[in-house]
């Protein structure tokens, strides 16, 4: 983890605990078993993964294939039956478990808000259990109002049935985030969403992910928001085994088996390109053509296509920031992204996280 | 042994209840109309009031006691699933059994007797399954996302039970506590069977006369109000105590 | 302890106190009991049920059934049973009165909630499938409402049962409260007898009507568990406080 990013996370925490749990940690399972007992076979048999600290890791596949179970186990809201979970390098099994609790923050997509309390002593739950002062806590909490965008003096004394469903979800999300956690760990948490209201909300929370730098471990059965989302996506497949671990770009561009490849989807040359904007393309020179538009170098590829397909297969002409032109993207150029990675964006991350 | 009924005060006295005053001053007991109200000011500091207080004290006691045996009781079933079905079984059996036979078969309980520990013990029995019941469907009705999120949290058992599922079941608690407290104000009535003292007293003593109904009508009328008090009063509680829940259904 | 052996030596001469040969035997009040129980019982039944189906399936007057329930559960038996004799006499008509009085506000208000509480999907369902309203009461509301409806029953059950004795402070002579309430001629051992035999009586009829409910219940929800039963938790779902 670069300083850099260290820099930003304390700086968007501002009086988060100082020291070990400001920073996101390092996420390693190692040999992960769960085996229920009077079941035949274990839910996960052996599961070995290592999220790097402040990355986000998308656990998706079909339902059956142990992502919910295998993020419960990180906090041990379900028990470990093999195998070792280690946060920033320390077990997991070492503390008591709600000692341990206390340091993941934890997001599900019922949300689970407290109807009995406001918004303010929903997100004042952690750092009460942990018993810092009442003006740390009330300072925090307005921080983390402000940080989800919701007016502390209007929206804190709220009770959540007050709240619309993407609030209630920005709540929790905050809840999470109350003591600083270094992990991050959410089930399905926008699933419950109408999907206007999704996109935006995953936006938001890239955006917020980009200020505060968690270690997450995101569950999720929808490969478009696993996608979009992820650092890296952990796709596992029925009975609870690793179909592949890597960037969202490597597995559109190298699916590691008949089944990866069919759980992204046949449209994953599309899905690929959405991961790359104008800027990867190596784009045409502008040579006397006539071109039917423009479109802003942030476009992404898969965006360009639909506006190319749109004109006719006619070329568009590829603005730069500053309104220079920086070529023309063509069918046969968008093409040629998907002939090989080494022309895209070597982090995998979809331009779309840099756009406000 | 006494029989124990109708020892009550001035049961089976004259058909015009002497009060030591003089004749013309209470021509309307004479008429025997339905209501007097110079027999209620008359009674009221030396009868009534007394019995009404007695009364409140009966229906406290057995409610507090019925409530902590109860809430234990919940707690262990909420915590321990097969208590469950014996503790209803058994509160059910105790709910089956009519007043007058409970309170009859109490009589010779050694230590019972005729006496206000006899009167208690069937009404605490009698509110035992409602106030089970409630508190146990409260603690089980608290959504089962919220229980995840505080255990994920790091709440301890102790931290949710206190924090989340006590506050939660609040409502359905107070809803088991009103009609245990209503029903156990109507049912206080027949204690006067076995121990002489609440509004039973002069109920007893007003069905005794066969002409004089004031004291009867009188002292049912305190009944019902002091239920309907006692109601409304549990539901003030309710809303002190659950602002998250008003205008909810609205 | 002697005094219950007693009891039970008085239950098995059927009542008679030795000396007293013409005393009326204690099957005589059982049976006394148990015919105004049922007369009572049928006669709230016929009056309540069709009132509380008929509003829950209509989802109107929820004011009035509940707290008719909640009222209901605030009026003293004897009071009521001691001022209606007081003003029409005590004869079994006039009981009986009294006792459809008490029984009525649960059965009609149970009947009420179990209906008016069947989820709305479903009637709408049936109603689009094309039931008429009768249709829709009696094949889907009405199955799904048994366990309330039938719990509203048996609690005006055992209240009749037990109000029909205490009639006897009230001056009805013919139920087993005949006994208790005169320990002069019954002695103490008497009254065990007779409250043993109450008691008795009133588990026999709440095993009767549990047998009736489960009969009538539909299979697949038979086995919900007890707690399903809350006739008691009325009062915060409906009104919302």
């Amino acid at each position: 983890m670069s300083s850099a990013l260290d820099h930003d996370a304390s700086s968007a925490t501002g009086t988060a605990t100082r020291g070990d749990a400001s920073t996101a940690l390092e996420l390693e399972l190692r040999h992960v078993q769960k085996a229920y007992p009077g079941s035949r076979q274990p839910a996960i048999p052996d599961l070995s993964l290592t999220v790097p600290a402040g990355e986000v890791c998308i656990l998706v596949g079909p339902s059956g294939s142990g992502k919910t179970t295998a993020m419960r186990l990180i906090n041990r809201m379900i028990p470990l039956t093999g195998g070792d979970i280690l946060l920033g390098g320390r077990s997991v099994l070492e503390r008591p478990e709600t000692e341990l609790r206390r340091e993941i923050g934890y997001v599900i997509q019922q949300v689970g808000l407290f109807p009995h309390q406001t918004v303010r002593d929903n997100i004042a739950t952690v750092p009460r259990l942990l018993g810092w002062p009442k003006d740390r806590i009330e300072h925090r909490v307005r921080e983390l109002l402000e940080l989800i965008s919701l007016d502390p003096d209007e929206v804190g004394d709220r009770y959540p049935h007050q709240l619309s469903g993407g609030q209630r979800q920005r709540v929790g999300v905050a809840r999470a985030l109350a003591a600083d956690p270094p992990l991050l760990l959410m089930d399905e948490p926008f699933g419950a969403i109408d999907p206007i209201n999704r996109a935006s909300l995953q936006d938001g929370f890239l955006a917020l992910q980009e200020r505060v730098r968690k270690t997450v471990v995101f569950v999720t059965h929808d490969i478009d928001e696993a996608i979009k989302m992820g650092d890296r996506i952990a796709i596992l497949r029925e009975g609870g085994t690793l179909a592949q671990y890597a960037t969202p770009a490597e597995i559109l561009d190298h699916p590691a088996d008949a089944f990866v490849a069919d759980f992204i989807g046949a449209d994953r040359a599309l899905k690929r390109l959405g991961l790359a904007s104008l800027a990867d393309v190596t784009l045409r020179p502008l040579n006397g053509d006539q071109p039917a538009g423009d479109l802003p170098v942030s476009t992404s590829v898969r965006d360009a296509l639909a506006a190319v397909l749109a004109a006719g297969g006619r070329p568009l002409r590829v603005l730069e920031p500053d309104g220079g032109v920086r070529g023309l993207a063509t069918l046969e150029a968008i093409g040629h992204v998907l002939g090989g990675a080494g022309e895209l964006d070597g982090t995998g991350r979809p331009p779309a996280r840099g756009q406000p | 042994m006494n029989p124990p009924v109708l020892i009550a005060a001035g049961g089976g006295g004259p058909i015009i209840p002497n009060f030591g005053g003089n004749g013309h001053a209470y021509a309307c007991e004479q008429a025997n109309r339905l209501f007097c109200w110079g027999w209620f000011s008359h009674n009221w500091s030396g009868t009534l009031w007394p019995a009404l207080r007695q009364h409140v004290v009966l229906v406290l006691i057995a409610v507090a006691i019925g409530f902590a045996i109860s809430m234990l009781l919940a707690l262990l079933a909420h915590r321990f699933r097969p208590v469950e079905q014996p503790v209803i079984a058994f509160t059910s059996f105790l709910y089956t059994i009519p007043s007058l036979a409970l309170f009859e078969l109490l009589i010779p309980v050694p230590g019972l007797g005729l006496s206000r520990a006899t009167a208690e013990v069937a009404l605490v029995a009698y509110t035992l399954l409602i106030l089970f019941r409630n508190i146990l469907a409260g603690l089980r009705n608290v959504p089962a996302d919220v229980l995840d999120a505080a255990r994920g949290m790091g709440m301890s058992h102790r931290q949710m039970l206190w924090r989340v599922e006590l506050p939660l079941a609040l409502p359905a608690i107070i809803a088991g506590l009103r009609i245990a407290t209503v029903s156990t104000v109507a049912l206080a009535t027949i204690a006067a069977l076995v121990d002489n003292e609440g509004l039973g007293v002069p109920i007893l003593s007003g069905i005794n006369d066969y002409y004089f109904k004031t004291e009867l009508i009188a002292a049912g009328a305190l009944t019902v109000l002091l239920a309907v008090a006692a109601d409304g009063m549990l539901v003030g509680v309710q809303r002190l105590l659950t602002p998250w829940s008003r205008g909810r259904a609205a | 302890m002697h005094n219950f052996v007693d009891a039970i030596r008085f239950i098995l001469r059927n009542g008679q106190i030795p000396g007293q040969p013409h005393f009326t035997t204690l099957t005589y009040y059982a049976l006394g009991t148990l015919k105004i129980t049922v007369l009572a019982m049928a006669i709230s039944v016929a009056i309540g049920l069709p009132v509380g189906l008929w509003l829950g399936h209509l989802h109107r007057g929820s004011f009035v059934a509940i707290n008719l329930g909640n009222v209901w559960r605030a009026l003293p038996s004897l009071v009521v049973l001691a001022i209606g004799s007081a003003f029409l006499g005590i004869g079994l008509r006039e009981v009986l009165l009294a006792l459809v009085v008490l029984a009525v506000p649960p059965i009609i208000t149970n009947a009420y909630v179990g209906v008016d509480e069947v989820d709305r999907d479903l009637s709408d369902a049936a109603r689009g499938m094309g039931m008429t309203g009768w249709q829709v009461l009696t094949r889907v509301e009405l199955p799904l409402a048994v366990p309330l409806v039938m719990a509203g029953v048996r609690t005006a059950a055992l209240f009749v049962v037990s109000t029909t004795t205490l009639a006897a402070y009230a001056g009805f002579g013919d139920s087993l409260g005949e006994i208790v309430s005169n320990e002069a001629s019954y002695h103490l051992y008497g009254i065990l007898g007779a409250a043993i035999c109450i008691a008795l009586l009133a588990m026999a009829i709440e095993v009767g009507l549990a047998l009736v409910q489960r009969a009538l219940t539909p299979r697949p929800l038979r086995r919900a568990e007890r707690l399903a039963r809350p006739d008691e938790l009325l009062v915060p779902q409906l009104e919302g406080v």
